[in-house]
């Protein structure tokens, strides 16, 4: 491992999809106004980084892939401690599905030296969860996937325990590996002013384009995509409810329908 | 790729101590339709240690063929030995589509596999259809469900698609339906195993986030006590649904804080929204009135949650709940 460990954390910009509206009348979405952020599973991924920093040392690369502008969310992990910046743009990656993102990042990572890739579970405005273990494939690296909580447990050790719908998993694995991070697994720092400050004078972003990464052209953007958004729409507006004033029993049964129907039970 | 060759409806088929879930039982029943739609061949793939006979279950739940592997390194679920196993049986049977629970364990394996086949993958679809061109129409939120987006995979096969659970509805058990029992010859590369399984902990806390579930049950003043409160949550572990609550019941200190539903709490947009014994004053609807379906039981029937509600009952939450409850345990019973 070296002097210090190497780690890598994949962030993305998106818009706060808690804040979008839809138009009542044109019924498509508000986007104006919308805030963007780093996406909640990376931030939760630059806290897991950080936090191994702190404790035993470490070189943290964060690395986002998107239009200029989101090179905001590389001056925000500065300002959380992140030491380097790789803002990953080219208009060849654009229109990318998540197996031409991870493409993308992988061959970005080719050039990178790592210990440790960390990418949040799923960004908010796609939730597929899908890039963090399509580039772990790429790169021929074990995954651990759901992560709530790391441990360095020995000399290129790294214990993590995996979140799964009654409890969670124990998993271990040598270094390098890629690791997908949670949300609930921190609460992701605060900027520091100090560190803004130094982020702004002494850290620079570095810009890639595709010339700079180790990847064929044909497996990126959207020509690279299989997959392929063949409509768009957004959902009818709501009809009024209807009320029931009936005994308990009955109450039951009407439930009971609505749940079946819905395929609940 | 000539898609020509590509034939066939697979469902990955999960199981947990050789207990097969409930999401791939759904899939079959997904996948019956668009194989039958298809005129091809619905088959159910079952990976796992010692599982052979649980293989005549997946034909009674309709699928043509089974194609099993039995080995001691599928006994406990990870990501390279089953992406192994399920590339193998991909890339010697080639499949048109492939479908897969979107649970911890299949949103950890499907995207790995899509990549090692460098196919397209679309997570959580809500809906599947065949188009006329005998393509698979997949349909998703994006957006934080604002936007619904149509998929498909136009030039590359398999094509693959993860739904989670409770979203299709499975068959009803056939025990006179025959079909084919195949096992499958499989050649691990160990040398790629690098992680290992320590331990696994069971964990009553819920996982869930409130403005993650699908399905949320919250309680309001109506409830009354942290003791009526647990009819909520056996309601909600009847149906796999997450409780949180309103104001009133965070300040009663029934439920923390991380559940409660409002403009001072969190933002929740359910499929379905039951807001029982909560009145639906304006701070708790603007956390929760983009809900897909509201079910609301008041006993005011002037309460304000009605003019929100989908459907509204006017009665006493603390006496239909336990009606309800005991009546869903017999449904699931019965057809479990």
């Amino acid at each position: 491992m070296g002097d210090f460990m190497n780690i890598v954390v994949c962030i993305k910009q998106v818009p706060d999809t808690t804040e979008i509206r839809l138009d009542p009348i044109k019924g498509t979405l508000i986007r104006d106004g919308v805030p963007s952020i780093i996406n909640p599973d990376d931030k939760a991924g630059l806290e897991e980084a950080l936090k191994l920093k702190d404790l035993f040392g470490a070189n943290i690369t964060a690395i986002t892939m998107g239009p200029p502008q989101a090179e905001q969310v590389l001056k925000e992990a500065f300002a959380m401690g992140v030491d380097k910046g790789i803002l990953l743009t080219d208009r060849k990656f654009a229109g990318a599905d998540s197996l031409a993102t991870s493409n993308a990042l992988a061959g970005a990572l080719k050039k990178l030296d790592f210990d440790i890739v960390i990418t949040g579970r799923q960004a908010i405005d796609g939730d597929t969860a899908q890039v963090g273990p399509q580039l772990a494939e790429h790169l021929g690296l074990p995954q651990m996937s759901y992560v709530k909580e790391i441990n360095i447990v020995g000399e290129n050790l790294v214990r993590v325990k995996r979140g799964v719908e009654d409890g969670y998993q124990v998993l271990e694995a040598e270094t390098p590996c890629v690791l997908t991070i949670l949300s609930e697994a921190n609460n992701p720092r605060y900027m520091s002013v100090s560190k803004i400050i130094s982020a702004v004078r002494d850290k620079k972003i570095e810009v890639w384009d595709t010339s700079m990464i180790d990847i064929d052209l044909e497996v990126l953007g959207l020509s690279g995509s299989p997959t392929k958004v063949k409509k768009s729409f957004t959902k009818g507006a709501k009809s009024a409810g209807k009320i029931h004033e009936v005994i308990p029993q009955e109450a039951v049964t009407i439930i009971i329908d609505k749940l079946k129907e819905n395929f609940i039970i | 790729m000539n898609l020509k060759e590509y034939k066939g409806v697979y469902i990955f088929i999960e199981q947990k101590s050789k207990e097969i879930q409930n999401v791939s039982l759904e899939l079959l029943g997904k996948g019956r339709g668009l194989a039958d739609t298809l005129e091809e061949e619905l088959v159910a793939v079952l990976l796992g240690n010692k599982v052979k006979d649980q293989c005549q279950d997946l034909i009674s739940y309709g699928a043509d063929r089974v194609i099993y592997v039995d080995s001691p390194m599928l006994d406990k679920y990870l990501t390279e030995p089953y992406a192994q196993a399920l590339s193998a049986i991909s890339k010697s049977e080639k499949p048109n589509v492939i479908l897969i629970g979107a649970t911890s364990t299949g949103r950890d394996l499907a995207p790995r596999v899509s990549a090692r086949l460098a196919t397209g993958l679309t997570a959580d679809c809500t809906s599947l259809e065949i188009s006329e061109e005998k393509e698979l129409l997949m349909t998703r939120p994006a957006f934080g469900g604002n936007l619904m987006a149509t998929i498909i995979c136009p030039d590359h096969r398999p094509q693959m698609s993860s739904v989670r659970p409770g979203v299709m509805q499975k068959l009803a058990i056939d025990t006179n339906r025959t079909g084919e029992i195949v096992e499958f010859d499989m050649k691990f590369d160990e040398s790629k195993f690098k992680v290992r399984f320590i331990e696994e902990l069971k964990e009553t806390k819920q996982l869930v986030k409130i403005e993650d579930a699908h399905v949320l049950v919250s309680g309001g003043r109506g409830v009354g006590s942290a003791e009526n409160f647990k009819h909520l949550e056996v309601l909600a572990k009847n149906i796999g649904a997450t409780v949180s609550a309103s104001r009133a019941m965070v300040d009663l200190g029934v439920m923390g804080h991380d559940r409660q539903v409002g403009q001072t709490g969190k933002t929740v947009r359910p499929d379905i929204y039951f807001a029982l014994g909560i009145s639906g004053a304006i701070q708790h609807l603007a956390g929760m009135e983009e809900s897909e379906y509201i079910i609301a039981i008041n006993k005011d029937k002037g309460a304000n949650i009605f003019n929100t509600a989908d459907l509204g009952i006017v009665g006493d939450v603390n006496k239909i709940l336990p009606l309800l409850n005991s009546q869903i345990n017999k449904l699931t019973n019965k057809n479990a």
